[in-house]
């Protein structure tokens, strides 16, 4: 094993650089969305029959998202109930 | 090669020989196996071998056709894989364990009778906990005692099975079966508990992780998957097997959230993927079917990548725990790609093997009119996003640098990594070969606009999700913990139990044998009394005396009886 402290310099640990990925992130979010957004839009102006479908997607999508917050809020509730020692069952 | 031989035999056989050779003889041999049997596989062709006749059953040890020898070519190429990684051990016990495993578990896919499967069911449970037990802790031990337990008591089930099945039909042909009878209702119940449906699968996630490095990645590819077969073959179209296949995507979640042992996240996650296969066998229709095979195919090779990845963390830096990890991409960047490659896969990102077949099955979901499935099916990616996509190469190689400088994972890990991630990505991008392989003819595209967008903008929202979370400081932290589960229910209250009745049962014991004492030591006593030293009944006399009391005594009888 050698010192950390002599080790040359990693790209991730440089200050700033984990906020690049995470607006990186958030474009790729945006870009990817985009295509919805779009229908989306052009159906609220123009009313078209697609809504259904699009909106279908659109929904689960979030839904998926929203689910998942919701579960590590209920995984964390749970672990006051759930959660022992390391060597419980020793 | 014998005409018709069961190609899990090879394995078996070759098994045999592992313990009379050594270095490099052994290198080739373990390495060879696999590839044999394979070759064996696709030189057979489809049919039916070895037929007996044996107590009145009609036995056949061989049946290839298209579901069987997918899943047997599978099996073949993740015990190369095993094997490869395995390579370096320098322990008899585990080669010979898991080639006999392997075989097994091959020799249950090709039975064409229960009886076969039965036998191979059983030797699968019995070769695969020394695998287990190789690890040699005390805590191995005990979880590999556990493990025996539930994979023999499926046994008996499936036995028990059988037998009703045979006294209702007078057939153990390994076909279509269906709930329709308490012995389908048993023998469903014995592939549940090999498949670990919900409540009866704390098996996987108790003995997985306590097995060696190696054994855990052999483990993982097996069993499970087994299980999985003999569904698809005994059970399409049932039902019931959809909840149950949605219990099981949705209920292990949680509990990757919070563990913390990583091996453990795996395992949990793996429970979680059976959930998807379980539902496509549920829903019975071809493209469901063949989803269900495709995914257990790309199943293997993800989470066998996945497996890989910690146990050449687990070998180098001595721990897959989240809490004492972190910042390993510096001294493992080549282990540091292949986990993230096993992790795009099993979070099914476009261009991975994941993403193909999981939606397969998730149209065979649509198709079939399973629409309140299909959140669930979503909430479960989201889900699997995060805990094997996410938690587990970010905890392991990045987060905060908790200063372990290791070496790289060995070269021979490395290159079974590497088969692994070939696979997750080629069938991605060339899906068209699997396809060939499938028990139905495939009419699936998978790559349509609107489903690359609609995964991509799950999976980053997701991504997007998980580093909010991150960034403050919401996402749970990695505690040293145990996080209770069903299994709590045997292993606190019915151990205490069961201690309870023993301790009952030996106090009646002991008071039992206490009277039974005080009998036998009265009888004593009074026989003491009277046949005891100098006591009445054993005084000698002289024979002078004894003759005189005769003589008297024969003189009163003669007088008094006499006229």
């Amino acid at each position: 094993m050698s010192n950390p402290d002599d080790e040359k310099k990693y790209w991730l640990e440089e200050p700033g650089n984990f906020n690049k990925i995470f607006y990186g992130v958030i474009g790729l979010c945006v870009l990817i969305a985009l295509p919805k957004i779009l229908t989306l839009l052009d159906i609220l102006l123009y009313k078209q029959g697609r809504f259904v479908l699009a909106d279908f997607f659109v929904f689960y999508t979030f839904f998926g998202v929203l689910g998942y917050v919701v579960m590590i809020f209920l995984a964390k509730k749970l672990r006051a109930f759930l959660m022992r020692d390391e060597d419980y069952y020793d | 090669m014998i005409e018709g031989l069961n190609p899990g035999l090879i394995l078996i056989l070759g098994a045999l020989l592992v313990p009379l050779t050594s270095g490099i003889i052994r290198s080739i041999l373990i390495l060879a196996l696999p590839v044999i049997a394979v070759i064996h596989i696709h030189m057979l062709g489809l049919g039916t071998w070895g037929h007996y006749e044996f107590l009145g059953l009609s036995l056949e040890i061989t049946r290839i056709d298209p579901l069987s020898r997918i899943f047997g070519t599978i099996f073949c190429i993740a015990a190369f894989m095993g094997m490869v990684y395995a390579v370096h051990v320098k322990d008899t016990i585990q080669h010979f364990a898991a080639l006999i495993y392997i075989g097994s578990a091959i020799g249950a896919v090709f039975a064409g009778d229960m009886i076969t499967l039965f036998a191979f069911w059983e030797l699968t449970a019995i070769s695969s906990v020394f695998l287990i037990w190789a690890s040699r802790t005390e805590r191995a031990y005990r979880a590999g005692m556990r493990y025996l337990i539930i994979q023999v008591t499926s046994g008996v089930v499936l036995l028990g099975g059988i037998i009703l099945y045979y006294q209702d039909t007078g057939s153990i042909a390994f076909d279509y079966i269906g709930l329709s009878s308490i012995a389908g209702g048993l023998i469903l119940l014995a592939f549940g508990i090999k498949s670990a449906f919900p409540l009866l699968h704390n098996w996987v996630q108790d003995a997985y992780p306590e097995a060696t490095v190696t054994g855990t990645v052999i483990l993982s590819a097996f069993t499970t998957k087994l299980a999985i077969y003999a569904l698809a073959r005994a059970f399409p179209g049932t039902d019931i097997l959809i909840p149950i296949g949605g219990a099981m995507i949705i209920l292990p979640i949680v509990y990757v959230v919070l563990e913390n042992d990583l091996r453990r996240v795996l395992a949990y996650s793996l429970n979680s993927q059976l959930g998807y296969m379980v539902i496509g066998v549920g829903i019975g229709s071809e493209l469901a079917l063949n989803g269900t095979a495709a995914h257990v195919f790309v199943h293997i090779m993800y989470k066998s990548l996945l497996f890989m990845c910690m146990g050449a963390v687990l070998f180098r830096a001595g721990t897959v725990k989240v809490s004492e990890l972190g910042g390993l991409y510096k001294s493992m960047p080549v282990t540091t790609v292949f986990c993230l490659i096993g992790a795009i896969s099993i979070a099914a990102f476009p261009l991975t093997g994941g993403f193909v077949s999981k939606a397969m099955i998730q149209s065979a979901a649509l198709n079939g009119g399973l629409n309140i499935l299909w959140p669930v099916m979503l909430f479960a990616c989201a889900g699997i996003m995060d805990h094997s996509g996410l938690k587990v190469p970010f905890f392991t190689f990045f987060s905060k640098d908790r200063g372990i400088r290791v070496q790289e994972a060995p070269i021979n890990m490395l290159i079974a990594m590497g088969i692994a991630a070939f696979f997750c990505i080629g069938i991605g991008v060339f899906p068209g070969l699997l396809f060939d392989l499938l028990p139905y003819a495939p009419t699936y595209d998978a790559y349509s606009f609107g489903h690359i967008v609609s995964a991509l903008q799950l999976l980053f929202f997701t991504v997007l999700a998980f580093m909010l979370l991150i960034r403050y400081k919401v996402y749970p932290m990695e505690l040293r913990s145990t996080v209770l589960d069903f299994d709590w229910f045997y292993r606190v209250p019915l151990k205490r139990l069961a201690l309870a009745v023993g301790r009952l049962v030996l106090f009646v014991w002991n008071w039992t044998l206490g009277i039974a004492n005080n009998i036998v030591n009265s009888v004593i006593n009074v026989v003491a009394n009277t046949h005891g030293n100098g006591k009445a009944l054993a005084r000698t006399t002289s024979s002078s005396m004894a003759i005189m009391i005769i003589v008297a005594v024969l003189g009163f009888v003669v007088v008094f009886f006499y006229g």
